[in-house]
């Protein structure tokens, strides 16, 4: 009994983490059609942040590194989105791609390719048990830090103005253009969101692997990236839904497959994505306002 | 007159012939460097427009298009290579791919084929999703042939290099592989196929009103974009000497994504410029991470500059040029 309760627990630390940097993409995607693929990079970025602040109080250390991804996050709008909003979805593809080629290969300059350890937190990987369970603080701090973030976006997104603001312009940009909506504030808002989300991934991450590399945040955008696919495309809820499917599928694939075919587990897990996109095209949720309209 | 108009018909074919041509008849009499320079650039230049029969004509993106040069790559390494070879490096190799002993020009043939039809048959499921699903599926195949490539040790040797492909792909077999590729895009783009994903592309609604079959032109431009794509794959292989299954991932799916568009995406000169342009610049960038001798002083830059230069001028390109270098058009008859 109890190792499925373990499974579930690993399902929800691994999923907490894919849903997080799902929301990162799902919110920038949502508002103007641009799938971010140098979101990765501002999780790499967060990472070797807390490799030079090392040694500094460690909220500190965290504060610090949050403002500068932030920043990060805002910067690359101004500079490289901007110009490219509103032409067509493959050029910004190709912009936020570029981006991240760019930044990958920045720090491959100025740090060089090979994977650096790191160890932020000794504390966090002690072992706590717990009614028969034994699993690691760092999933209690990975939990704790996902669902806080879920909390205060959802009342953020539900009960300010400005949170309002920013789900009418996901939901239809041009109305909400029309009805007043400053469009560049709100872009610059949901990069500044989409940068702090990235910025909890890398800490949540760095502490998990311990390793930091430039090419570290590419996998995990790619997870992320098909997590808001298989969630419905537009929908932040889907986002979030679609990072924790893919989180327990990838547990569950792990943990039940035999072990002659363990090392194809990521090829199940895409094989299954494909069934549950020709099963419902728009993902688990479908979002009206990305449906073409003739 | 007869004469003139018929060139002119040809013309975005033949101007690019030309160029391709002159590019291979002067980097033949060049240093060896500057031979293989150019053969690698015309391998991307085949794997570019191999691209561009899909992604340019029917406007929708394809992230699984490495997953045909895979597929290829490493058929054609298992029928090229020496028996002998074969049975040290891959002893466990199913028999008649142990005892097979293919000349280049058909293996490639039979890999190109091969990966087509793999293409032909994911295509009819995926090819009636639209826009971003089958972008995002074509992208779930490219993760699955490369995690079974990447693990099925017995036949790939996994992620470990695997060594000894018959070298081929000098510039000469290269320049025609580019001709081939470049006729079979322009005679598809100007084919009543071609026309009807072309417009399919620029209002797809309207297409379907007019009476296309958008499923099916799609699934017939991605069967024959795959077998050129899988020919860019193979000439790889042949051209290193060496298949490494990290070669074959996010990397070139990104990065002949990426010239396709620096080019002009919706233009075969643009499919054609885009890799050149970007082969060149790379080059240029080579030589100066090599570093230049003065005197005793050696300066040279660290590793990285290269993709980082790369990246800061595909930036710039899009930001000032959102359309690619050609803005998507062809190249004009210059007599008009």
């Amino acid at each position: 009994m109890s190792i499925y309760i373990q499974y579930i627990i690993d399902a929800i630390t691994v999923g907490g983490l894919y849903a997080l940097a799902a929301l990162g993409i799902g919110l920038i995607f949502g508002i103007m059609r641009l799938i971010n693929f140098a979101h990765g990079e501002f999780i790499m970025v967060g990472g070797y942040s807390l490799l030079l602040l090392l040694g500094a109080w460690t909220p500190v250390a965290v504060l610090t590194m949050c403002l500068v991804i932030i920043l990060l996050a805002v910067a690359t709008e101004r500079i490289a989105f901007r110009p490219v909003r509103g032409s067509d979805p493959a050029t910004m593809l190709v912009t936020s791609f570029a981006l991240s080629f760019f930044l990958q290969h920045l720090f491959v300059l100025l740090f060089g390719a090979r994977p650096k350890g790191i160890d932020i937190a000794p504390k966090l990987m002690e072992y706590v048990v717990f009614g028969g369970l034994r699993f690691p603080k760092l999933h209690i701090v990975t939990v704790v830090v996902t669902g806080g973030l879920l909390l205060g976006l959802a009342l953020f997104l539900k009960r300010t103005d400005f949170g309002i603001q920013m789900r009418a312009a996901a939901e239809d940009f041009k109305m909400a253009r029309v009805l007043g909506v400053r469009a560049n504030l709100v872009i610059a808002a949901a990069f500044a969101i989409s940068g702090l989300l990235a910025a909890s991934v890398s800490v949540l991450f760095v502490a998990q692997t311990g390793t930091l590399s430039p090419r570290m945040g590419v996998q995990l955008v790619l997870v992320a990236f098909v997590s808001t696919i298989v969630g419905g495309m537009g929908s932040l809820v889907g986002a979030v839904l679609g990072g924790f499917f893919v989180g327990a599928l990838t547990v569950a694939l792990q943990a039940l497959l035999p072990a002659n075919i363990r090392p194809f587990w990521e090829a199940f897990v895409f094989v299954i994505i494909i069934l549950v996109l020709l099963w419902r095209p728009q993902g688990l949720l479908r979002v009206r306002a990305v449906q073409e309209r003739i | 007159m007869e004469f003139t108009g018929a060139i002119r018909r040809v013309w975005p074919f033949l101007s690019l012939a030309l160029m391709v041509v002159l590019i291979g008849v002067l980097a033949s009499r060049g240093s060896v460097v500057i031979q293989r320079t150019v053969a690698d650039a015309f391998v991307k230049v085949v794997m570019v427009v191999g691209l561009y029969i899909f992604v340019g004509n029917s406007g929708v993106l394809s992230f699984g298009h490495a997953s045909f040069m895979t597929i290829a790559a490493y058929l054609s390494a298992w029928l090229t290579m020496l028996p002998r070879q074969k049975q040290m490096i891959l002893p466990e190799l199913w028999p008649f791919l142990a005892q097979a002993h293919v000349p280049f020009v058909p293996a490639a043939l039979i890999a190109a084929t091969a990966a087509a039809v793999f293409a032909f048959i994911i295509g009819i499921p995926l090819m009636r999703l639209s826009g971003l699903a089958a972008s995002i599926s074509t992208f779930a195949i490219l993760a699955i042939i490369h995690t079974v490539y990447g693990n099925w040790d017995s036949m790939t040797y996994g992620q470990g290099a695997l060594i000894g492909l018959p070298l081929h792909s000098d510039v000469w077999v290269t320049m025609v592989w580019v001709l081939i590729t470049l006729a079979a895009a322009f005679l598809y783009q100007q084919s009543r196929f071609g026309i009807a994903l072309r417009a399919s592309r620029e209002d797809e609604i309207a297409a379907r009103a007019a009476g296309i079959n958008v499923f099916v032109q799609r699934l017939i431009a991605f069967t024959l974009s795959a077998f050129f794509v899988a020919i860019g794959g193979v000439l790889k292989g042949h051209f290193l000497g060496t298949l490494w299954i990290a070669d074959y991932y996010l990397e070139i799916t990104f990065l002949s994504i990426a010239m396709l568009v620096v080019g002009g995406r919706t233009s075969l000169a643009g499919a054609v410029l885009g890799p050149l342009v970007i082969a060149a610049l790379l080059e240029l960038l080579r030589l100066v991470e090599v570093g230049v001798t003065i005197g005793t002083f050696r300066l040279s830059a660290p590793p990285g500059l290269r993709e980082t230069g790369v990246a800061l001028f595909m930036l710039s390109i899009l930001l000032f040029k959102p359309k690619g270098l050609t803005g998507g058009r062809e190249i004009p008859w210059p007599w008009s």
